[in-house]
């Protein structure tokens, strides 16, 4: 297991340096002038080539690359601005502050609101495709699957919109959502997220429904079960501890998939409800050329998508015995 | 239809004598394509201690009879009539719980593939001790001591560590004896066995027969053996019940049905067993045709389409009218031939061909 998990960090980070390297230089050759976009009105010569000394740009795009990844890990004297700390992501000159006091401000949001999100779309889609598949042809079961068939070929950000209009402009039962610090306010940040949360698990939590719905049926139909019954356990002992436990494992899959998804930033989500969070970042950086942040966001995201891979495939091994890490 | 009930409890034994009787039973499903009539008045009668060999091709009700006196099938698109008594009980009027305490205690079940049935998720010892800690009250520690036990039985070698195997890190047969072991873990007085030997190889299939007649010599427990295969009949079997499309076509001893068939189906399976001994010349014979649609089965008798012999009966009773199960020649059998008929082609027909 050790092994295993050192080999698929050590594959991890080879993934993000190419990622970035990747993003440096397309970046670069895309034609755009970061100084030119980063000068003011009035721009005159001379402060132009002032911007872009500061921004190094002055320097070859090989130093400029080793400047960034040697930063990571030692520093980065960066002149006017100051001294980076390790591990340094460089400077966003659009926001005028370090790349890392940038993340470090918005990421809590995307945190709070992966969090939460999971539980929603997590507890309502499988809890969903367990009542389905036990009631299997009932009404509930069919007014469920079509639920999950709307809510996988819809938006956030139509039902977003919706929802606000419905829930905070006409029945006035929620605020505004805004993401309030949850230390500061536990209760004010629940209430704030409470709608970003469950649109957005709209569109995840159908594809559990169906996968439990389906899962827990085949599962149901297997000759095990049936010689679970036959060695006279109960029904509910069966369903819960034959055929759910076959049911998990592709759940988990899914999971850690989305957990990856939610983690490094609900795009979509955050720029509906105006969060504040890493998706908003990673929009606004794009928008605005700015190297950086891009590269910073990018770091962030595909780290979590990385780490919540590796921890399904440990998951996996864990739960199925005749799954072998190696 | 009456005709049928009539000699069938003529010549049925008396119900009260036999550990286990099965009386008309008929055993429906509701599908999207219509109703199928699954098994059809079916009536044996099992003692003590005895072997019955049920055979019959795939689809002719052996093992959707079984599982209905396991009461296994689902309430929601089967209907089953008739009556299943196992020493007294009524299973058909049993109430699901009181049929949770007879599975796996009174009754219990093993299957063709034991890798499929037996879950790769939990080790072979809880699986064993599963069943017996929710019928006898036993502690985890007896349980775990009762598998190894079990396992030591059933001929698994080094069973303590071996109980806390996966069921995929033990060879197929290995698996099979796990599965029996897991089946006679609270000493069941009747144990279905529906088809445990096909999916084993020829030498893992003896030592399988042998097992269960060494811990049916043990402990006294009746077998119903679900196969294809006459030649485990053979080796097993005190009676042999043959089923067509649903229906008993023949039932009589082992010595009796091997030896002295008196159906054209039962000569047909007969016909088409390898021998070891025979000249490599002769061409094995199979029984022609495909066995029918339980949907919608022949009228008349349901063999009648892949009968060689339907010319010998008059008229066109073959396709109008069902042969009763009735006595012929020392057991039962449904065909339309006469005794006399029967026992001619028996022994001037299909007794050569098998010896030659």
């Amino acid at each position: 297991m050790l092994r295993f998990l050192i080999r698929r960090a050590l594959g991890a980070f080879v993934i993000i340096f190419l990622l970035v390297a990747l993003t440096f230089f397309a970046f670069h050759s895309s034609g755009n002038n970061p100084a030119q976009m980063n000068c003011p009105k009035g721009c005159t010569p001379q402060l132009l080539a002032q911007i872009t000394h500061n921004m190094h740009l002055d320097r070859s795009l090989g130093q400029q690359f080793w400047d960034y990844i040697t930063g990571l890990f030692v520093g980065q004297d960066m002149g006017t601005v100051g001294h980076c700390a390790a591990p340094c992501l460089g400077y966003s000159y659009a926001g005028q502050a370090f790349v890392w006091d940038r993340i470090a401000a918005n990421y809590p949001a995307t945190f709070v609101l992966a969090v939460g999100g999971a539980i929603c779309f997590l507890s309502i889609g499988v809890g969903l495709g367990m009542i389905s598949a036990w009631k299997q042809g009932s009404l509930l079961d069919r007014v469920s699957s079509s639920i999950s068939l709307v809510g996988q070929s819809t938006q956030i950000f139509f039902i977003g919109p919706l929802a606000m209009a419905l829930f905070v402009y006409n029945l006035k039962w929620l605020d505004r959502p805004e993401y309030v610090p949850i230390t500061q306010d536990p209760w004010g940040c629940f209430m704030g997220m409470i709608l970003p949360w469950l649109v957005m698990s709209v569109i995840f939590w159908s594809n559990y429904t169906r996968q439990v719905r389906s899962l827990m049926l085949e599962q149901l139909s297997e000759d095990h079960i049936r010689a679970a019954r036959a060695k006279g356990m109960s029904n509910r002992y069966v369903w819960w501890r034959y055929a759910l436990r076959g049911a998990m494992a592709p759940i988990i899959t899914i999971f850690g998939i989305d957990l990856g998804a939610v983690f490094s930033g609900a795009i979509i989500t955050e720029v509906t409800f105006s969060i504040h969070g890493l998706g908003f970042l990673a929009v606004k950086s794009v928008n605005q050329a700015d190297l950086y942040l891009e590269l910073g966001v990018l770091l962030f995201s595909s780290a979590a998508i990385l780490l919540f891979n590796i921890i399904v495939d440990a998951a996996y091994a864990l739960l199925d015995p005749r799954v072998r890490l190696g | 239809m009456s005709t049928l009930t009539q000699s069938e409890s003529a010549t049925a034994p008396q119900a009260g004598a036999a550990f286990l009787s099965v009386r008309d039973l008929q055993v429906r499903f509701r599908t999207e394509d219509g109703i199928v009539k699954a098994v059809n008045n079916l009536t044996f009668d099992l003692e003590k201690g005895k072997t019955l060999g049920i055979v019959g091709e795939s689809g002719s009700g052996k093992s959707v009879s079984n599982l209905a006196v396991m009461g296994l099938h689902n309430p929601r698109n089967t209907t089953i009539e008739g009556s299943i008594n196992l020493d007294g009980q009524d299973l058909l009027a049993a109430s699901q719980k009181d049929m949770e305490k007879l599975r796996g205690n009174k009754m219990a079940m093993i299957f063709q593939d034991a890798l499929a049935a037996l879950s790769p998720y939990y080790t072979i010892g809880r699986q064993i001790a599963e069943p017996f800690m929710k019928h006898t009250g036993a502690s985890k520690r007896e349980a775990r001591a009762r598998a190894i036990e079990m396992l030591r039985r059933v001929g698994i070698p080094q069973p303590q560590t071996r109980v806390d195997d996966f069921p995929h890190q033990f060879s197929g047969g290995m698996r099979q004896r796990a599965m029996i072991a897991m089946a006679l873990v609270c000493d069941p007085d009747l144990l279905i066995a529906d088809e445990p030997t096909t999916a084993l190889d020829v030498t893992v299939q003896a030592q399988i027969v042998d097992l269960l007649k060494d811990l049916q010599q043990e402990s006294g427990t009746s077998i119903i053996f679900i196969t294809h295969d006459l030649g485990v009949i053979r080796e097993i079997a005190d009676d042999v019940l043959v089923m067509y499309a649903g229906r008993a076509v023949e039932r009589g001893t082992m010595r009796e049905v091997l030896k002295r068939s008196q159906h054209p189906y039962g000569w047909g399976l007969l016909s088409s067993i390898p021998r070891i001994n025979a000249s490599v010349d002769v061409p094995l014979e199979p029984i022609p045709g495909t066995p029918p649609s339980l949907l919608n089965p022949p009228a008349g008798c349901a063999f009648n389409p892949r009968c060689a012999y339907k010319e010998l009966v008059t008229g066109d009773r073959c396709t109008t009218e069902r042969p009763p199960l009735a006595m012929a020649n020392g057991h039962l059998s449904a065909c339309h031939l006469t005794p006399a008929q029967k026992q001619s082609i028996l022994t001037e027909q299909i007794l050569p061909r098998l010896s030659s």
